[in-house]
């Protein structure tokens, strides 16, 4: 009897926490087209193994009709909740109804969508762009006391991430009167071109003479400008700081060989959170900020050595 | 006899097993949900790849379908998105215009006498370019019709929904099946494909045919490009790259013979819903990369010409 009993219980036990733990999550996720996406994806099954979530992931190869596709297929299969990583920011409202009908959560990762009705999703979870241009200009300022000449390379005009960096930077360096943006233009957030343009900003500034620091949107950039101010013979890291966006492992390595100085991480783990968010709000706590930041913190380089060891292995 | 319809068996038989086995495997899967799913996800592809099984029947080949999809998308989302235009105006316009596209390309065909890959090549190019420069961005189209447009439909059993994109391919299926097999049209299709000289000394006007047969493609690959703003309420000149492959490998799958003269629409439905199947299928299990879907498919159309192969030896042997 006594033993039945405990037997019942351990059962139904098991059975209670086995339902509590195995949610299924569907996670639509872009595509795998840079090494930031991908280990995003990986950061995000790593998780869901973790905590034991039944993850449906699908990669949708870039193209929307392949995301709404895996959503509605989501629905169809009844899952608990369902992850976006939205392609485009368009087009998102008929099938985030349906999710709606079905009474399925959804959660919008990494780039924003346009609805107009905010009770479609539950929430956004995302690298708070401006926060980042804060970080660093805080970063620059402190170690400069506020005296500083500096040239920006700007990301891709138009670029929502290239717009709030710059406006969160500017926000900061506002505040300190000797320092300001003496030259600032467009490297389209890649190396090359972000070589190119340093080039010519060094010419323009008697060959880099009192330019105090270079603030790059994105890592790549920054390595492109660090390429630029070694050739015109100047020490990239002492002679110019370097500021800039992302921690890919190259910049992590530049740092280390102190050729660059700091770098605000663009953290790719955002299924911690995205789960986080989606337990809450199946435990019945609906009261979700619509937007959760998940800026990533500044290294500089005093951790360089390490976390490129850290990061090259990953 | 049987020979003929045999493509349409084999890929009949494929999929209800594919489905059976997703069905026996999945919770959910082996649902009406599931199936009206498939029509309505696939429906830009479905009416596409109806057009497509007419050109290729006639012999041809089609590679603008993708960028015509995209071209009339961005154009819907410029006309009603920015400008206001009410969105039977901008359809009134867009299927015309993207008609007489066809009817240009079919007419280059027939005139210079020129490759179809060729020409549909270049306007694949002209019509992908044109959109891009019209828009970039992806424009996003509220419009009270388009909500009108989504909640439209049917509520089957089993939380199904039968919605306006799946009723306006069900209306261009019954069109094209009836115009291939009981009009003067759909026969010269068929004797295009199956001996170019001999169709024209049999009397079939080719040139009308031609022209007529690129038009009715153009103008079901705009429909689709409607259809799938329906889909995603946008306008984006990079959708649909690759889709002209997509219904291309659809109507071998679904048994018609790339050499034209001989094929089915009902077939290419099939193939569309056998990718369909598959994608369910990759998403359903959640952990198979969703390239499977396309070494599966290529795997399939490999299959099915080598199938092609061996049936039209029979046939010649038989002869």
């Amino acid at each position: 009897m006594k033993l039945s009993t405990i037997l019942a219980t351990g059962i139904t036990l098991s059975c209670l926490s086995v339902n509590a733990l195995a949610l299924t999550i569907g996670f639509a996720q872009v595509g795998s087209e840079s090494g930031w996406r991908t280990s995003f994806s990986e950061s995000v099954k790593a998780e869901a193994k973790k905590r034991g979530i039944d993850l449906k992931f699908s990669d949708a190869q870039q193209k929307q009709e392949n995301q709404i596709k895996a959503v509605r297929s989501f629905i169809a299969q009844g899952v608990d909740a369902i992850i976006i990583a939205p392609v485009v920011e368009t087009g998102w409202k008929p099938v985030l109804r349906e999710a709606k009908r079905a009474r399925i959560p959804v959660v919008i990762v990494d780039r924003n969508i346009q609805v107009g009705d905010d009770s479609l999703f539950v929430t956004r979870i995302a690298s708070d762009f401006s926060e980042e241009g804060r970080k660093a200009a805080q970063w620059l300022m402190d170690t400069t006391q506020g005296n500083c000449k500096i040239v920006e390379l700007q990301g891709t005009v138009g670029a929502t991430a290239a717009i709030d960096r710059a406006q969160g930077f500017n926000d900061v360096i506002g505040k300190y009167p000797n320092a300001n943006i003496v030259r600032s233009q467009t490297g389209e957030f890649t190396r090359t071109k972000g070589k190119e343009v340093m080039e010519s900003i060094l010419k323009a500034e008697n060959g880099g003479k009192g330019v105090c620091a270079l603030w790059a949107h994105n890592d790549e950039m920054a390595l492109g400008g660090i390429q630029a101010i070694k050739e015109a013979g100047l020490k990239p890291g002492s002679d110019i700081l370097v500021v800039s966006v992302d921690g890919v492992p190259d910049y992590f390595k530049a740092m280390a060989d102190g050729d660059a100085n700091a770098t605000v991480e663009l953290s790719p783990h955002l299924g911690g959170p995205a789960f986080d968010v989606i337990e809450k709000y199946l435990g019945g706590d609906k009261n979700i900020p619509k937007l959760i930041s998940t800026t990533g913190d500044l290294f500089t380089q005093d951790t360089a050595a390490a976390e490129y060891q850290k990061r090259r292995l990953q | 006899m049987s020979t003929r319809y045999l493509p349409l068996y084999v890929t009949g038989a494929l999929l209800s097993l594919l489905f059976g086995l997703g069905a026996i495997q999945f919770d959910g899967f082996g649902s009406m949900r599931v199936v009206l799913n498939l029509f309505s996800d696939n429906a830009f592809l479905m009416i596409t790849a109806i057009g497509m099984t007419l050109v290729i029947i006639s012999g041809g080949i089609d590679l603008s379908v993708g960028s015509v999809i995209a071209l009339s998308g961005v154009l819907c989302g410029l006309l009603i998105g920015e400008y206001g235009w009410h969105p039977l105006a901008a359809f009134a316009l867009i299927l015309p215009l993207a008609t007489l596209f066809g009817a240009i390309m079919g007419m280059w065909i027939h005139v210079y006498k020129l490759q179809p890959f060729i020409v549909t090549l270049a306007g694949m190019f002209f019509a992908r370019g044109l959109a891009t420069m019209l828009s970039e961005e992806s424009i996003a189209i509220d419009h009270p019709f388009y909500d009108a447009v989504a909640d439209f439909g049917f509520s089957l059993p089993g939380n199904a929904w039968l919605g306006t994109s799946t009723l306006l391919l069900l209306l261009v299926l019954v069109v094209a099946v009836l115009v291939m097999h009981y009009s003067r049209f759909g026969a010269y299709v068929y004797a295009l494909g199956g001996n170019h000289q001999s169709a024209e000394l049999m009397g079939v006007p080719v040139a009308k045919a031609t022209i007529g047969i690129y038009a009715t493609s153009s103008f079901l690959a705009a429909l689709a490009g409607i259809v799938f703003t329906f889909y995603t309420f946008s306008g984006y000149a990079l959708t649909a790259v690759g889709t002209e492959l997509d219904a291309i490998a659809a109507v071998v799958i679904g048994g018609t013979l790339l050499t034209g003269g001989s094929g089915f629409v009902v077939g290419t439905i099939l193939g569309v819903l056998m990718m369909g199947v598959i994608q369910t299928y990759i998403i359903f299990d959640g952990s198979l990369s969703s390239w499977w879907t396309k070494i599966v498919i290529g795997l399939l159309l490999f299959f099915f010409i080598v199938l092609q192969k061996l049936l039209n030896r029979g046939r010649v042997q038989h002869a």
